[in-house]
C-alpha cells in the first residue's frame, strides 16, 4: 500500500494539495509542511491548546486530528486572522495588544483561535464564560487575568471579531 | 503603553526555535532511559542505524573525546565549612543512567517520525539497581549511590550563623517548633526546549537557535567544546515560549550534541523536546524537608531561627547550591531576626535534575519563617498580621546586613525597603480587620468556612556579574539597541526601548530592540535571578547616557550652544527656548559619520555606545500578599474569593508589564500550593508524565489578583529598579497554607506542606479528627 | 510524540466500513473522534496497524425522536454525532435533559467539536461521563457488523476497563435513549481538579416519584471510581418507596459510598477520599433529582 494519501485543504482561503504518510498531525502538516508556524505545538496530548485552530469555523486541537482527515475541509490558523502584515489586527488581536493579553505569545495563537468562535456564539460574555472558554487553554505566563481583560475590550470594540 | 513585541507574536509571525527551517534539516530524537538507576551493559544501535530514513544514530561511545560531563555553572560561595560534591550531567549516559528520561542514544533522521520508529530498533541492556528517591533514606548507611565515587549520596552540606542562637533560646518564652515539606514541580513553559543548528561550510560558522535562557554563555562554551573562535559560532535566542528558569541550565545535553551532529553531518539539524521528554529531561524544582524552630518572646518578638534542611538536587548538581542558598537567605525576610542557624545538606536522588524554577528555593524559607510566625502567633495569642508588623526591619535599618552569604557570593544585605506600610496597604486592601472581626464570625454562624491569610517576603534580586548594551542612533533618527539577556515574554524589548527612549528623549517606538542573538551583543549572561530589567536596564541606561554625551557634545559644535544650553526632545536636539530650530538626531547621525575630513582625536565615528552594568551585589524586593478562600469541607475544595497583592519592586518602569508578572508568578504560585505536583514511586517513575496528569493551573482556576505598587528604589542602580519576575510565585504557597488552615480552623487542621491537593485536604481533616 | 505508521481507509458508508474491518479482523481500529486515541497513539500507547475512518460515514451523524416509530419515544443518536452537537440539541435538551447537563463536562469545547458520542460509549474509559449517563439512562446500543445487527442494553455493554460488549468487527452505530417516565427528574455533578478535567468521581440519578411523590425507581450511576460505569443498585434500594427527606439522602448517600463501589486510589484521589465524594455528590446529585422530578408532573 502507498504510504502516502492526498490531502486537499483549504488553510486561510488557500488551497493546498499535499500527498502525505497518514500518520502526519494536522498541526505538524500545517508548521512544516505549509510553513503556517503559528500554529504552536506544546503537548500534542491535546490538553494545552496552543494548537488550537479552526476547522470548518470550530475550534478543534489541530494535534488531534491527521492530516489527511482535513481533506476536503477549511482551515483557519492565527495567520488567517489578520490581513497577514501585522499592520491590521483583527479586533481581539489588538485587544490582546492593549490590555497586555500575552507575555511569551506562545500559547497565544491557540488562545485566539479559541475565542473567535466563541465570541461569534457569545457576543456579551460575561467572566465566568470567558474563564469557562479559556480553560482549554494553558498559559503559564499571564495568569489569564489580561486575557480576561481582552476579550472583554474585545466585545467593547466596535468592529466584530471576523472569521 | 503598548509592547513593541506584541504585532509579531499576536499574527504568528514571531520566530520561535522549532519555527526554524532549512534546506536539508534533519531531525533528532532521543532514546531515553525507562529505569531511574541502572547499569549500562549495552547499547546496541546497529538496528536502527540500518532503518531507511535514519542518518546516523550515537551512543556514548560514538562521542569519542568529545563525551565529556558538563561545566559547573555556578560555583558555591565561599561558607566556611562547605562540603560540596560536584557531579554534573553528561551528553550520553555511558555506564549507569541515573534518572528516568536520561539521554542513551541519538537518533537523526529525515524527520521526527522516523526518527521515533528507530527508537524502537535500540536495544539496551540494563540491570536496574535500586533507585534513591526518598531524601531521608537518600542518606541512610547502606543506600546505594547515584554516583559511585562519592563515599554517599551527600551532594553538599553548608551551614551559616548569624548571632547566638543557643542564647536566643535560652531567652525565649516559647519555642515554635515544626517540619515542613514542600514538593517538586514543573516549570512547564508552555514552549518546550528546542535546539536547531546550522554549520555553514564556506562561511566556517556555526549558527545555534536555542530556547536558551543565557545566548552568550552557550555560545561561549559551545565554542571551546567545538574548538571554534567565539566569533564563528552565533547563538540566537529568538521569541522564546516562557523560561521560568530551566531554560537556563547549561548545558542540556541536547545543546552539547545539536551542533556537534550538524558539524558533523553537514547539514541543519533540529531538535524539538516533546512534552513527554520535557517532564523528564527538562530540569525542576522544590523538594526539600526543614526541621525548623523558633525562639520567640512573649510579645512576639523573634528571637532567633534554627532550620536543618534537605535538599534534593536529583541526578545531578551542576547549578551548585543556588537554590539551597535562596532558602537558606530568604527565609530571614523583612523581618530584624537577630540569630539565625541554618544548615543544609544536599542529596542525590535517582530523579531529574533540580535548577532553579520562578523562585528558586525562595518558596521554601518563605514557607518556613511564615508558617512559623502563624503558629507562633496562635499560641501566643498574638493577631496573625500583629506579629509580623512587630518584627519587621524599619526603614532607618538600611542597608541592612544579614551576615551571611547570598548565592552571589556578596554579603546578604537588603538595599532599601519600607515593610510596614506594605503590610498596611495589603491589609487596607483586604479590610482585614474587618473581615476578621466582622465578615467571618458571621458566615462562620453560617455554617461557612472562610479563612485570610497574610503573608510578607523579600526576594533577593538583580545580580550580577554584569550585562551590557549597545545603542546607536541611526541616520534615520530610528534607535537600535542590543544587548544580551534573551527574553522569554518579559516584555524587555519595550522595558528596555522605554528607558534608552527617556534618555534620548526619543519616541519608544522608534527604539528597534534586538536581544539574545550574539552575533548583535556577546558580552553578558542571561535571563535569571529576576535581574533583566535591573542589570540589563541598567546597562541599557548606560549605553543611552553615553550616546546621550555625544549627541550633546555634536550638537554644542554644530549649534553653537553650550551642552547645558541644549534640550534632547521628540528625536531632536535644540537650544532652550527655541524649539523650532535645532538639529535631528538623524542628521546628526550623518554628521558623525561624515564621509570626508578626518574624526577629531579622542572622538569616534557615530552617535553609538556600548556600556556596562554590574552591581556589586543584588537588590531586594519586597512585598506583602493576602487572600481569602472558602473551602468546602465536605469535599475539599477551595475556592480564592480574593487576592491582593502589595509589591515594591522599586522603581516601575512600566506598571503594565510589572503586574503582568505578578498576575503570572502568582498564578504559578498557586499551581505550585493547590494543583501542581511531580509524583514519583518509590522506583523513581514519575507517575504524571503528561498535562492530563500534571495540573497546571487553568482560567478557572486562577483569580484575579489586585495589585498595589509601592516604590523603595534601589540605590544600586540608576535606574532604581528591583526586580519582579518571581515575585508573585514566592510568597503563595505559605499564603494558601495559612488562608485554608484558617477556614479550617474548626477542624484543628494544620498544614506543613505543599503543595495540597483536595485530596491531601482530606487526609489532613480526617487525621485532624 | 509522534504516531507509529498505519495503514489508512475512509470508508464512505457504513457498508464500506464495516467490510473493511471484517478485512483487517483486530489488526483495524475504527477511529471516531480520536480525542483519546490520538493523544494514545501520539504517545505510542496505541499503535494499530489500521484505522478505519469513521469521518467520513455520514449515515452515522443524526439526532432524531423515535417517537412515530419503532423507537417507543426513544431519542436516537448516531454514533458518530459530534458531542458538540448533542450538546447544543434541543431535542437531547427536553428528551433527556440529563445528557444535555452532562455534556459541557466533557472535557473542552475543542474537543467536543471532535470528539463523538459513540466513540466516547465505545472506549468505555470508566471516568468518561457519557457511560455513566448511558447506563442511567437505560440507554440501549444498536451494534453492526458485516454479518448482522443487535441490540445491547447499556446494563450488558460495559465489561471492564475499556471493554465492552461489542466484538471484533462490530461498530456501535447507534444510542437510544429512553424517555423519561412522568414526574421523573435527573440530575449530573461530577467533581474534577479542574474545569474539563476526567472526574475524581460523578454521579448520574435518575428518580421517578409517585403522585405523592414517594419514589418508584430510581438509578445512579457513577463514574471514575471502579473499572466502568457503576450502578448503585444498594443506593436505589433505600430510595424505593421514600419520601425526599434529609434522612433519606444520607442514607442513600451512606449506601452508594460504602455498598455499592469500590473505588481505586491513584495519584489524584484515594479510595477513601472518592467514597466521601460518592457521599456527598450522590447527597447532591439526588436532593436535585427530586426536585426536579416534583416540577416535572406531567
Amino acid at each position: 500500500m502507498d504510504p502516502h494519501a492526498n490531502v486537499e485543504v483549504t488553510v486561510n482561503g488557500v488551497r493546498h494539495r499535499r500527498a502525505v504518510e497518514p500518520r502526519l498531525l494536522l498541526s505538524d502538516f500545517l508548521r512544516h509542511e505549509l510553513g503556517l508556524t503559528g500554529t504552536h505545538v506544546g503537548c500534542e496530548h491535546g490538553v494545552c491548546g496552543a494548537c488550537t485552530v479552526l476547522l470548518d469555523g470550530d475550534a478543534v486541537r489541530s494535534c488531534l486530528m491527521f492530516a489527511v482527515q482535513a481533506d476536503g475541509h477549511d482551515v483557519t490558523t492565527v495567520e488567517g486572522l489578520s490581513d497577514g502584515s501585522g499592520e491590521t489586527l483583527h479586533p481581539l488581536q489588538a485587544a490582546f495588544r492593549e490590555a497586555h493579553g500575552l507575555q511569551c505569545g506562545f500559547c497565544t495563537p491557540g488562545v485566539l483561535m479559541t475565542l473567535v468562535p466563541f465570541l461569534r456564539e457569545h457576543p456579551d460574555p460575561d467572566e465566568r464564560q470567558i474563564r469557562e472558554a479559556l480553560s482549554g487553554n494553558l498559559c503559564r505566563c499571564t495568569g489569564y487575568q489580561n486575557i480576561v481583560a481582552a476579550v472583554r475590550l474585545a466585545c467593547g470594540a466596535p468592529s466584530s471579531p471576523r472569521a | 503603553m503598548r509592547r513593541s513585541e506584541d504585532a509579531r507574536l499576536l499574527t504568528g509571525r514571531a520566530l520561535f526555535v522549532d519555527d526554524v527551517r532549512l534546506d536539508g534539516m534533519l531531525h533528532v530524537a532521543f532514546l531515553r532511559s525507562q529505569h531511574a538507576h541502572a547499569r549500562l551493559t549495552s547499547v546496541d544501535a546497529s538496528a536502527a542505524r540500518g532503518r531507511p530514513g535514519v542518518v546516523a544514530v550515537y551512543t556514548a561511545a560514538d562521542l569519542g573525546d568529545y563525551w565529556r560531563p558538563g561545566p559547573l555553572l555556578v560555583p558555591p560561595p565561599p561558607i566556611a565549612g562547605l562540603v560540596f560534591n560536584p557531579c554534573t550531567q553528561v551528553p550520553l549516559a555511558k555506564d549507569k543512567v541515573r534518572h528516568v528520561g536520561e539521554a542513551v542514544a541519538m537518533v537523526v533522521a529525515e524527520s521526527r517520525y522516523l526518527a521515533e520508529d528507530a527508537l524502537d530498533d535500540i536495544v539496551v541492556e540494563a540491570e536496574p539497581l535500586p533507585a534513591v528517591v526518598d531524601l531521608e533514606a537518600a542518606l541512610a548507611p547502606g543506600t546505594p549511590r547515584v554516583h559511585e565515587h562519592l563515599p554517599s549520596n551527600l551532594a553538599a552540606h553548608a551551614v551559616q550563623r548569624k548571632g547566638d542562637y543557643a542564647r536566643a533560646k535560652a531567652r525565649a518564652h516559647a519555642i515554635i517548633k515544626r517540619r515542613f515539606r514542600y514538593d517538586r514541580g514543573a516549570s512547564a513553559a508552555i514552549e518546550n526546549r528546542a535546539v536547531a543548528a546550522h554549520w555553514d561550510q564556506r562561511a566556517e560558522e556555526l549558527t545555534v537557535w536555542d530556547t536558551t535562557q543565557a545566548p552568550i554563555p552557550i555560545r561561549n562554551g559551545l565554542a571551546q567544546l567545538l574548538g571554534l573562535l567565539e566569533s564563528q559560532v552565533r547563538v540566537v535566542a529568538p521569541y522564546v515560549g516562557g523560561g521560568f528558569g530551566p531554560k537556563i541550565m547549561m548545558f542540556y545535553p541536547e545543546e552539547v550534541l545539536v551542533p556537534w551532529a550538524a558539524m558533523r553531518l553537514g547539514r541543519p539539524v533540529k531538535w524539538t523536546e516533546d512534552r513527554q521528554e520535557n517532564f523528564f529531561a527538562t530540569t525542576q524544582e522544590r523538594g526539600q524537608i526543614h526541621d525548623a524552630e523558633l525562639a520567640v518572646a512573649k510579645d512576639g518578638t523573634v528571637l532567633g531561627v534554627k532550620d536543618v534542611f534537605l535538599h534534593d538536587t536529583g541526578a545531578y548538581d551542576p547549578y551548585g547550591l543556588t537554590v539551597p542558598i535562596n532558602s537558606q537567605c530568604t527565609l530571614l525576610g523583612p523581618y530584624d531576626i537577630p540569630s539565625y542557624e541554618s544548615e543544609f545538606t544536599a542529596v542525590f536522588t535517582n530523579k531529574t535534575i533540580v535548577t532553579p524554577v520562578r523562585g528558586a528555593g525562595r518558596q521554601h524559607g518563605v514557607f518556613v519563617i511564615e508558617r512559623l510566625l502563624d503558629f507562633a502567633a496562635r499560641e501566643l495569642g498574638i493577631d496573625r498580621a500583629e506579629i509580623r508588623r512587630r518584627n519587621l526591619l524599619r526603614p532607618d535599618q538600611f542597608p541592612f546586613n544579614n551576615d551571611i552569604l547570598f548565592q552571589d557570593s556578596a554579603p546578604l544585605t537588603y538595599d532599601s525597603g519600607d515593610y510596614e506600610p506594605a503590610l498596611d496597604a495589603a491589609l487596607k486592601a483586604i479590610d482585614y480587620g474587618r473581615f476578621v472581626r466582622e465578615e467571618q464570625p458571621r458566615l462562620r454562624a453560617a455554617g461557612r468556612h472562610v479563612g485570610i491569610g497574610v503573608v510578607c517576603y523579600v526576594e533577593g534580586t538583580g545580580i550580577g556579574p554584569y550585562e551590557g548594551a549597545r545603542v546607536t542612533v541611526e541616520p534615520s533618527g530610528r534607535v537600535r539597541l542590543a544587548t544580551g539577556v534573551g527574553t522569554q515574554g518579559q516584555g524587555h524589548f519595550t522595558v528596555f526601548a522605554q528607558i534608552v527612549a527617556e534618555v534620548l528623549g526619543v519616541d519608544a517606538g522608534e527604539v528597534h530592540v534586538v536581544t539574545g542573538d550574539t552575533r548583535e551583543f556577546h558580552w553578558g549572561t542571561g535571563t535569571f535571578a529576576s535581574r533583566g530589567a535591573v542589570v540589563a536596564g541598567s546597562a541599557c541606561h548606560a549605553a543611552a547616557v553615553a550616546v546621550r554625551a555625544k549627541v550633546l557634545d555634536l550638537a554644542s559644535r554644530e549649534l553653537e550652544a553650550a551642552a547645558a544650553d541644549l534640550v534632547l526632545d521628540g528625536g531632536r536636539v535644540h537650544v532652550r527656548g527655541d524649539p523650532g530650530g535645532g538639529l535631528a538626531l538623524g542628521a546628526l547621525a550623518l554628521k558623525a559619520n561624515p564621509l570626508r575630513g578626518a574624526v577629531r582625536p579622542g572622538t569616534e565615528p557615530g552617535l553609538e555606545a556600548t556600556a556596562y552594568f554590574g552591581p556589586d551585589r543584588g537588590s531586594t524586593a519586597n512585598g506583602v500578599h493576602a487572600m481569602v478562600v472558602e473551602v468546602d469541607p465536605e469535599t475539599a475544595q477551595v475556592e480564592i474569593k480574593r487576592y491582593v497583592v502589595v509589591h515594591d519592586c522599586g522603581r516601575v518602569i512600566n506598571p503594565m508589564i510589572v503586574e503582568g508578572q505578578i498576575h503570572g508568578g502568582v498564578a504559578h504560585g498557586i499551581g505550585n500550593a493547590f494543583y501542581e505536583q511531580l509524583v514519583y514511586d518509590e522506583e523513581g517513575q514519575l507517575l504524571n508524565a503528561s498535562f492530563m496528569d500534571y495540573l497546571l493551573p487553568t482560567a478557572t482556576d486562577v483569580p484575579n489578583v489586585e495589585t498595589t505598587h509601592r516604590e523603595t528604589p534601589s540605590p544600586l542602580n540608576p535606574v532604581g529598579a528591583k526586580g519582579v519576575g518571581e515575585a508573585g510565585a514566592i510568597p503563595t504557597g505559605a499564603l494558601f497554607a495559612q488562608a485554608v488552615e484558617d477556614a479550617l480552623a474548626d477542624t484543628g487542621v494544620e498544614i506543613r506542606e505543599i503543595p495540597l491537593s483536595p485530596n491531601r485536604l482530606f487526609e489532613l481533616m480526617q487525621e485532624a479528627r | 510524540m509522534k504516531p507509529a505508521p498505519f495503514d489508512y481507509f475512509t470508508p464512505a458508508t457504513l457498508d464500506e466500513a464495516l467490510a473493511l474491518l471484517a478485512e483487517h479482523g483486530a489488526d483495524a481500529k475504527p477511529l471516531a473522534g480520536g480525542q483519546s486515541l490520538i493523544p494514545a497513539m501520539n504517545f505510542r500507547l496505541a499503535r494499530p496497524a489500521a484505522l478505519v475512518d469513521l469521518n467520513r460515514v455520514g449515515e452515522l451523524s443524526y439526532i432524531r425522536s423515535e417517537r412515530d416509530g419503532r423507537g417507543g419515544g426513544a431519542t436516537a443518536i448516531g454514533a458518530m454525532t459530534r458531542q458538540r452537537a448533542v450538546e447544543r440539541s434541543e431535542l437531547v435538551a427536553r428528551a433527556a435533559p440529563l445528557l444535555a447537563e452532562a455534556m459541557p463536562s466533557i472535557a473542552h469545547p475543542q474537543i467536543r467539536n471532535r470528539g463523538t458520542v459513540g466513540g466516547s460509549i465505545a472506549h468505555a474509559d470508566p471516568s468518561a461521563e457519557l457511560p455513566a449517563v448511558m447506563l442511567a439512562l437505560e440507554a440501549r446500543f444498536r451494534a453492526r457488523s458485516a454479518t448482522g445487527e443487535r441490540s445491547v442494553p447499556a446494563s450488558e455493554f460495559f465489561k471492564g476497563l475499556l471493554e465492552t460488549a461489542l466484538q471484533p468487527g462490530e461498530l456501535l452505530v447507534e444510542i437510544a435513549v429512553p424517555p423519561l417516565l412522568p414526574r421523573s427528574g435527573t440530575a449530573f455533578l461530577e467533581l474534577a481538579r479542574r474545569h474539563g478535567d476526567y472526574a475524581l468521581v460523578g454521579v448520574a440519578a435518575v428518580v421517578t416519584l409517585d403522585a405523592r411523590g414517594r419514589c418508584t425507581a430510581a438509578r445512579i450511576t457513577f463514574l471514575s471510581v471502579g473499572d466502568g460505569p457503576v450502578l448503585a443498585t444498594e443506593a436505589g434500594k433505600t430510595l424505593a418507596g421514600q419520601a425526599l427527606s434529609e434522612e433519606l439522602l444520607r442514607a442513600a448517600a451512606d449506601a452508594a459510598a460504602t455498598r455499592d463501589v469500590d473505588p481505586p486510589s491513584d495519584i489524584h484521589a484515594s479510595a477513601a477520599y472518592r467514597r466521601q465524594l460518592v457521599a456527598v455528590l450522590t447527597r447532591r446529585a439526588l436532593a436535585r433529582a427530586f426536585e426536579r422530578a416534583e416540577g416535572n408532573p406531567s
